[in-house]
């Protein structure tokens, strides 16, 4: 018997008994939908965190100082004073990974404008900033080199912090706030930036040249952070490693002493959030996947009943040249095309799943095509698995038994 | 005329249910020739239905030889023996065996499909003439329970003349027909006949015994009698003389 021809035969048993085929198909749609649903939520929420992560800026390398502990006692890590703003010049200056540096001074306190007031955070950093943190000024301009140097009470509002002084929308470039009682002047606003992947206001912040921070605010003589950039993705590790040896020589550590600083990288945050979205993927996935197999379960046990019930059909078969493989074929092309047909259209109606989804959670449900892919594949292997038991005990009936069974 | 088809020494055929030996044929000879129109008898248990199934080579002697066509069963295996029976043979039942939902001519297509040297147009016109043979081209798209009793069965004897077999081999063909479609269908295997077919069928009725050219009657796993019918029935010319009762139609 050709291929053909046994596609045929099924085809022709599965439409004798159309509804039946269907409710056994709709275990595998079932399965095969939330599993593709279950992976496009999950893929569309990483792709999210993602955009949210890389949003934060351009190929982001941090560093900050490590906690100290003195008799076993922690410090904190913002209690630590080990950077200064020498180590941002040797960065500048030595680092052939790092395509900007930027020192990051912060101070937090009240802000007052008339009658209006917020508690923020102000934060002292170097022109760089913005291009490393991705940042755009939306009216005004930003400080200049001379303003660092004059340490000049000039500062730069997030879209919060005007919405908290001035209203919604309005643009108080050239007017006055007050900081913690000293008076600065608003040169520019910056374009809002929305959340972060941790639920943070991106816009909830002052900017201002790190020497007025440091000096007129906060009254240190240390710095809280670097930030930088590394010149690309690829260059992230390396940038992270020069990092550590120029401020390990310029820090005089020994040998055997740990690092006092910490230097995370942007492209690290994400593989660790990647990892854990993953994670959650696989789980989701896998959970989904049980519905698959219960669906595989149910074709196996719908091909028994046909089994049964069609015993004479198989007497008759046999009787008239089926041989026991084309009978075995028989059932198993059933068994396949059952769960082929139930894959292709949990697919559809898993993707439609996806869209529903996505637009609920505010985040799109990508469908991708490996799963589309792996979909099929796990269909072909559950209707090959399921239906083989059945076809065996079709094909080892003796006729003349089969054709009289009643 | 003088081709044996069949051909029968010494055969018998045990059966062990539990550990009981059944004896169900103890020892037969049968020759059947090219054209012939052969009906076994006999009461039940006296082996008729297992020599049917011996000659529709659906099981095996247990000793002796059985030569279909010149070709020796024994020897083969199932596959080779399920080969066979789709080249050689036609099978009728009872019951007829139609595949419900399926039309009349997918039904007479069945066995060219597991003759994989026979092209799907080809299949196609084969089972068309094998309906047109019947009488029943005006009915193929028909399902089986559209059809009456005596047309799912022409569709049966379609189905077992679809790939020219070299003998027909019918179980109780009229068992389940009322009297005028039984004469209808022994009408339709004298003409199969006359045009060459060799028939050979299993029936308890001795008026449906009498269409057939030679009796064979089992007793007790052997051959009782033997004897060619002396005055044959001829279905035509009995159905003219039966009253024409309203025929069921469907359509």
């Amino acid at each position: 018997m050709n291929y053909t021809n046994l596609f045929r035969i099924a085809i022709r048993a599965l439409i004798r008994n159309k509804l039946r085929a269907f409710l056994t198909m709709l275990g595998i749609i079932i399965g095969v939908a939330s599993v593709i649903a279950m992976l496009a939520i999950g893929e569309g929420s990483k792709q999210k965190i993602r955009g949210q992560i890389s949003s934060m800026g351009t190929n982001m390398v941090m560093v900050m100082p490590n906690m100290q502990r003195r008799g076993g006692v922690s410090l904190g890590s913002s209690s630590s004073m080990v950077l200064k703003y020498s180590d941002v010049q040797s960065l500048r200056n030595e680092a052939t990974a790092l395509s900007a540096v930027s020192p990051e001074v912060m101070a937090s306190g009240q802000v007052i404008y008339s009658n209006q007031n917020t508690q923020t955070t102000i934060y002292g950093v170097s022109e760089e900033y913005l291009e490393i943190k991705k940042l755009e000024v939306l009216s005004g301009r930003f400080f200049n080199t001379n303003e660092i140097k004059d340490m000049s009470k000039v500062c730069i509002l997030g879209q919060t912090v005007v919405t908290n002084l001035f209203g919604a929308g309005a643009d108080p470039v050239g007017l006055s706030i007050r900081i913690k009682n000293l008076p600065f002047l608003i040169i520019g606003v910056l374009k809002d930036k929305g959340e972060s992947g941790m639920g943070q206001d991106q816009d909830d912040l002052i900017l201002a040249p790190y020497t007025t921070v440091q000096r007129r605010l906060a009254a240190i003589d240390y710095i809280n952070g670097i930030f930088a950039s590394a010149v690309s993705e690829e260059k992230s590790p390396t940038a992270i490693a020069e990092v550590e040896e120029i401020l390990r020589r310029t820090h005089k550590l020994k040998e055997s002493a740990e690092n006092d600083f910490r230097v995370m990288s942007q492209t690290e945050l994400l593989k660790t959030v990647t990892s854990i979205t993953d994670i959650m993927t696989y789980l989701l996935g896998a959970i989904a996947g049980i519905s698959l197999l219960v669906g595989g379960i149910g074709i196996m046990n719908i091909m028994f009943v046909s089994v049964t019930e069609r015993t004479r059909e198989i007497g008759l078969r046999m009787s008239i040249g089926g041989r026991g493989k084309d009978i075995m074929k028989q059932f198993l092309a059933e068994s396949i095309i059952l769960s082929i047909l139930g894959g292709i259209m949990g697919v559809l109606f898993g993707y439609l799943l996806a869209r529903l989804a996505g637009s609920l959670m505010t985040s799109h449900a990508i469908v991708k095509t490996q799963s589309v892919v792996l979909a099929f594949i796990v269909c072909f292997i559950i209707g090959v698995f399921f239906g083989w038991y059945p076809a065996r005990k079709a094909a080892n009936l003796n006729p003349i038994d089969a054709l009289r069974y009643e | 005329m003088n081709n044996s088809i069949i051909e029968i020494k010494s055969l018998r055929k045990d059966y062990h249910v539990g550990e009981v030996t059944v004896h169900a044929l103890r020892g037969v000879d049968l020759k059947i020739h090219e054209g012939e129109f052969v009906a076994i008898m006999g009461a039940s248990g006296s082996g008729k239905s297992t020599m049917l199934n011996i000659l529709g080579c659906l099981d095996k002697p247990t000793y002796g030889d059985y030569l279909l066509d010149g070709v020796n069963v024994n020897t083969m295996n199932n596959d080779a023996l399920a080969r066979f029976r789709n080249k050689k043979l036609g099978f009728v039942f009872q019951s007829y065996n139609l595949l419900a939902r399926t039309t009349a001519l997918e039904n007479v297509e069945l066995p060219l499909f597991y003759n994989p040297n026979v092209r799907s147009r080809e299949r196609k016109e084969s089972a068309l003439r094998a309906l047109e043979a019947v009488g029943l081209s005006d009915r193929m798209h028909h399902m089986p329970n559209q059809l009456s009793g005596g047309q799912q069965q022409r569709v049966a004897i379609a189905r077992s003349l679809v790939n020219d077999p070299v003998l027909i081999l019918a179980d109780e063909p009229t068992g389940n027909l009322d009297t005028r479609t039984s004469f209808e269908i022994m009408e339709l295997f004298q003409d199969l006949n006359d045009k060459g077919r060799t028939i050979v069928y299993v029936t308890h009725e001795t008026d449906i015994a009498r269409f057939a050219t030679r009796n064979v009657t089992f007793r007790d796993g052997k051959i009782q009698r033997e004897s060619n019918v002396s005055e044959r029935l001829d279905a035509r010319e009995i159905l003219k003389t039966m009253p024409v009762e309203a025929i069921e139609e469907f359509d």
